[in-house]
């Protein structure tokens, strides 16, 4: 073995003229090692790749004009972005390549901003500086950040876009649901702009609760709230049978009454069997909430509860003192003061009682409380942080709960455990964290929650978007949301409003819901006696809506106060009745409304005027809207519909201001009296 | 140092790969019969956004020579890289179905999905669905088509919204007729949507938008249009796995 190796170091190094050769070879190979390194580089082979590709196409010289070889670069110090992902995509910006598959070669698909503003990194994650497939687009060594899964790219816009966006329905859909379904009653989310996200659903207080239903519901619901009602907002807590007997012991010694009036109704139930029914469809009760039907779909709108097995939960008395008025147990409530009348609220009340489940209690048997359950109960109540969410007398509400999700989209995978099998990144763990929150930990207080797969991606899509990048972005790139105002009308009609819960379902200078039309410039718009008429009996305008607006049953003072109320102060700067002829429209100029109505603009696609002949059944129905609207707010509305009301589907026709005034003219002519007047040539 | 890690991590690295394979193997589905044809029940052209779960779940049926419900039959599902199947392979249920949930991949464009059966001489048995990924574009193309569209232009109703397909004397055309859209080219589409139906001599019903929506509005409701139509237009985008 010795004499083996001391012949080849002779062979080798024999003399100092073969030393040197042989050393100096050595030392010429050990140099060509980065040249040849540099020489196979993948971005290299990529780049070929993207030359043969192009040499066939018909635009071959135009692509190969544009083709600059060697390390593409986009640096944006702003960001803090070194992107030279353009090295191997190399057709990014070439429209031409649009059609072709093979990655990394397609043209990059059209998006609002351009790629060397904000460079790749930016939307996609990943590492901007990396030349290697492998260590540009997955996590390496100490490289914690992979290439971002397509499906929560909408995450990235919402970095600088703090509001919602036409174009990113995953996202708006997901940072509403961080409101919608509480989870920011226990995570605080401070937003990039210095404000903390805040709740929009309303988690009834527990103070009164014994008024309202009986412990074995609360147990039953304690142990499966979906079981009630599908629809339920509250999740699972997988509670033991124990512990959930303990907490409704304490949640119904806690209650106290809700003082005022309590007394039964002593008024008599329509005999006609089919009165609560109608009752319940002419007040649009299910407008707001959802009933499941007997094919198992849920119909219905998503303000209020589920009602479902409604009489299996209240108390019959309390059910009618919410009928009454369901501001005296809530004073916060959604719900409208509806004003029914005694004979009304008992055959509405009966109706619902009747909405029952038997099977849902019939196995919950629950002894008399022990102070030892009612105190144990007290202590699960806080620690499972029911106070987060609920009002309960004598428990605060918890501070820094749950941990802070302020930056939850930039947490280190180091920092994180992932349950076996599970692939390691950041959104895997966030998704199957909300999917499952006990399986990381038998001990965790997360409960369980009942989403799709789509709203599971859209809350990670949302929750990525909190990262570092988003909380420390220059503010001249941060595109701020629209903020929600608070907007409260005054006076004695600010009361009506309030007690109607009018911004329920309509919106108001920036406040209240979008179910109903936004009545800020209401009082510009119509006449002050349709509106009278239509607050005393709602009719309806668009025949194609389902939700309408209820009858509240209002005293004539009240409607009054209303209107004048409505046409004084929800006034227009756009619209001017001062333009309007004071004599009225000309004969002629409603015969060249009408030619134009059916003719140049076509309006019979989509509304009414001629109840006998025309069909269109997208807009309202015109055949009284010169009773209804003022000449002014028509004329403003025929100009630009969109600007008296922002994503409104009319379209602008951007008529001449003689097609606005005879159209105008034509429609304000429509009374709806007169039917031959409407009637077609 | 890096090196020396490197080698310290290379035992825990094949561990770990080697504990991830074990746990990523199911134990392989047995076929207990065999069938004749492979039919859709359901689930085919899906339109959904890029990288995302179809809304519908993909049924197929695997029937016997007669046409009856094969029980047992093994099916696999394979297609493009990126698109992810749950399960990728299943037996037939008692009605001889399988489902499964699919996901697109990141690029928009038409996805092939391929799902197989073997017959009593283990022939292969394929089927071919075809889904529709739509891009940044498509999707506000989509938005947009929703918002102002379809409530003329798609016959069916839904609850949100009625059609008023059946109300008017002239009947657009469903997105989806690429026997219409493929003949009419980008720049004659623009000018339907921004000058009303009569910029090409067509029905007066279907209103000018120009002044409503944006340039890159249309832009992306043409794009939308592109990528649903059926059969597809020529610039529907590329088509993956199709072999």
């Amino acid at each position: 073995m010795k004499e083996k190796f001391t012949s080849l170091w002779q062979k080798v190094f024999g003399d100092s003229v073969r030393a040197f050769g042989v050393v100096s070879l050595i030392f010429l190979l050990s140099l060509a090692i980065a040249p040849a390194k540099n020489f196979f580089s993948e971005w290299r082979h990529y780049q070929h790749g993207y030359l043969n590709l192009i040499r066939n196409r018909s635009e071959a010289n135009t692509l190969r004009r544009h083709f600059q070889g060697g390390i593409q670069q986009i640096w944006l110090p702003d960001l803090g972005v070194v992107d030279r992902c353009s090295s191997c995509h190399v057709g990014l910006s070439e429209a031409s390549l649009s059609d072709v598959a093979v990655q990394p070669f397609r043209k990059h698909p059209v998006i609002p901003h351009k790629l060397d503003e904000f460079g790749c990194t930016v939307c996609h994650r990943g590492q901007g500086v990396a030349t290697t497939v492998e260590e540009a687009h997955r996590s390496t060594l100490a490289w914690e950040q992979p290439i971002l899964p397509v499906k929560y790219i909408e995450s990235s816009c919402g970095q600088c876009h703090r509001g919602p966006l036409p174009g990113t329905p995953q996202l708006n859909q997901g940072r509403s649901m961080l409101s919608r379904y509480g989870c920011v009653h226990c995570h605080t989310v401070k937003l990039p702009d210095g404000t903390t996200m805040k709740a929009t659903d309303d988690p009834p207080s527990l103070s009164h609760i014994a008024d309202k239903t009986s412990r074995e519901w609360i147990y039953a619901w304690l142990k499966d709230p979906q079981a009630y009602a599908a629809t339920a907002t509250m999740p699972n807590f997988k509670l033991s049978d124990d512990d959930a007997r303990d907490m409704s012991a304490f949640l119904m010694a806690n209650s106290t009454p809700v003082p005022g009036d309590t007394a039964t109704i002593s008024a008599k139930a329509a005999s006609d069997a089919s009165a609560g029914p109608s009752l319940y469809g002419e007040s649009f009760c299910a407008s707001c909430h959802s009933v499941q039907n007997a094919a198992g779909n849920i119909v219905g709108g998503d303000v209020g509860p589920e009602l479902t097995r409604i009489g299996s939960k209240v108390r019959p008395e309390w059910l009618q003192g919410w009928l009454r008025n369901p501001r005296q147990y809530d004073p916060g409530t959604a719900m409208p003061h509806y004003r029914f009348n005694d004979s009304q609220i008992v055959t509405l009340a009966g109706f619902l009682e009747a909405k029952a489940d038997s099977d849902l209690l019939a196995n919950v048997h629950l002894e008399a409380a022990t102070a030892d359950q009612i105190a144990h109960g007290k202590r699960l109540v806080s620690d499972y942080g029911c106070a987060s969410c609920h009002e309960i007398s004598g428990i605060k509400k918890p501070e820094n709960f749950a941990p802070e999700l302020s930056r939850i989209g930039s947490k280190p995978t180091t920092q994180l455990i992932f349950l076996p099998g599970m692939a390691h990144t950041l959104p895997d763990y966030i998704a199957g964290k909300i999917r499952q929150p006990r399986s990381f930990s038998p001990g965790l207080k997360m409960p369980q929650y009942t989403f799709t797969s789509a709203q599971v991606d859209a809350l990670t899509t949302a929750l990525l978007a909190l990262n570092d990048r988003s909380a420390t972005l220059p503010p001249s790139l941060a595109v701020p949301a629209t903020p929600e105002s608070d907007y409260q009308p005054a006076g004695k009609a600010g009361k009506l409003i309030t007690d109607l819960a009018c911004f329920s379902c309509h919106r108001i200078s920036g406040h209240g819901g979008d179910m109903a039309p936004d009545l800020s410039w209401e009082g510009s718009s119509v006449q002050r006696d349709w509106l009278v008429q239509f607050l005393k009996n709602p009719g309806t305008l668009r025949p194609a809506l389902i939700r309408r607006m209820p009858r509240f049953n209002l005293t004539d003072a009240e409607t009054n106060e209303l209107a004048d109320y409505m046409m004084t102060v929800y006034q227009s700067p756009a619209v001017d009745r001062d333009s309007m002829p004071l004599n009225g429209y000309s004969q002629g100029q409603i015969e060249l409304g009408k030619q134009l109505f059916y003719g140049k603009y076509a309006c019979q696609a989509c509304h009414i005027v001629d109840v006998k002949n025309d069909k269109g059944y997208i807009g309202p129905t015109l055949a009284h809207v010169g009773s209804r609207l003022t000449a002014a707010w028509i004329y403003a509305w025929m100009k630009n519909p969109q600007a008296l009301r922002p994503g409104t589907v009319e379209p602008n026709r951007a008529m001449s201001d003689e097609d606005a005034h005879a159209l105008t003219a034509f429609l304000i002519s429509q009374k709806g009296g007169n039917k031959s007047e409407g009637a077609r040539k | 140092m890096r090196r020396c890690s490197l080698a310290a991590m290379m035992p825990v690295l094949m561990l770990a790969v080697s504990c991830s394979h074990k746990t990523e193997s199911a134990p392989p589905l047995k076929p207990s019969a065999f069938g004749a044809a492979l039919v859709e029940s359901s689930g085919g052209k899906q339109i959904v956004q890029t990288g995302s779960l179809l809304p519908q779940p993909v049924v197929v049926q695997v029937n016997d020579e007669q046409g009856n419900a094969v029980t047992g039959a093994l099916v696999d599902f394979i297609a493009a890289p990126g698109v992810t199947f749950d399960p990728t392979a299943g037996l037939t249920d008692s009605s001889g179905q399988v489902t499964t949930n699919v996901s697109l991949g990141g690029m928009a464009g038409r996805y092939q999905i391929t799902a197989s059966t073997l017959d009593k001489s283990h022939k292969k048995i394929e089927l071919k669905l075809e889904e529709i990924a739509l891009g940044y574009e498509q999707t506000l193309g989509r938005r947009l088509a929703d918002q102002y569209c379809q409530r003329c232009h798609d016959s069916e109703s839904t609850v949100e919204r009625v059609s008023n397909y059946d109300n008017l004397e002239v009947k657009p055309h469903t997105f989806t007729e690429g026997d219409t859209f493929n003949k009419i080219s980008d720049a004659d589409l623009a000018a339907v949507i921004s000058h009303g139906g009569p910029a090409l001599n067509r029905s007066a019903l279907m209103p000018a938008w120009g002044n409503t929506l944006s340039k890159g509005d249309i832009q992306a409701l043409i794009s939308y249009i592109r990528a649903v139509s059926d059969p597809p237009a020529h610039d529907a985008g590329p088509e993956y796995a199709k072999n």
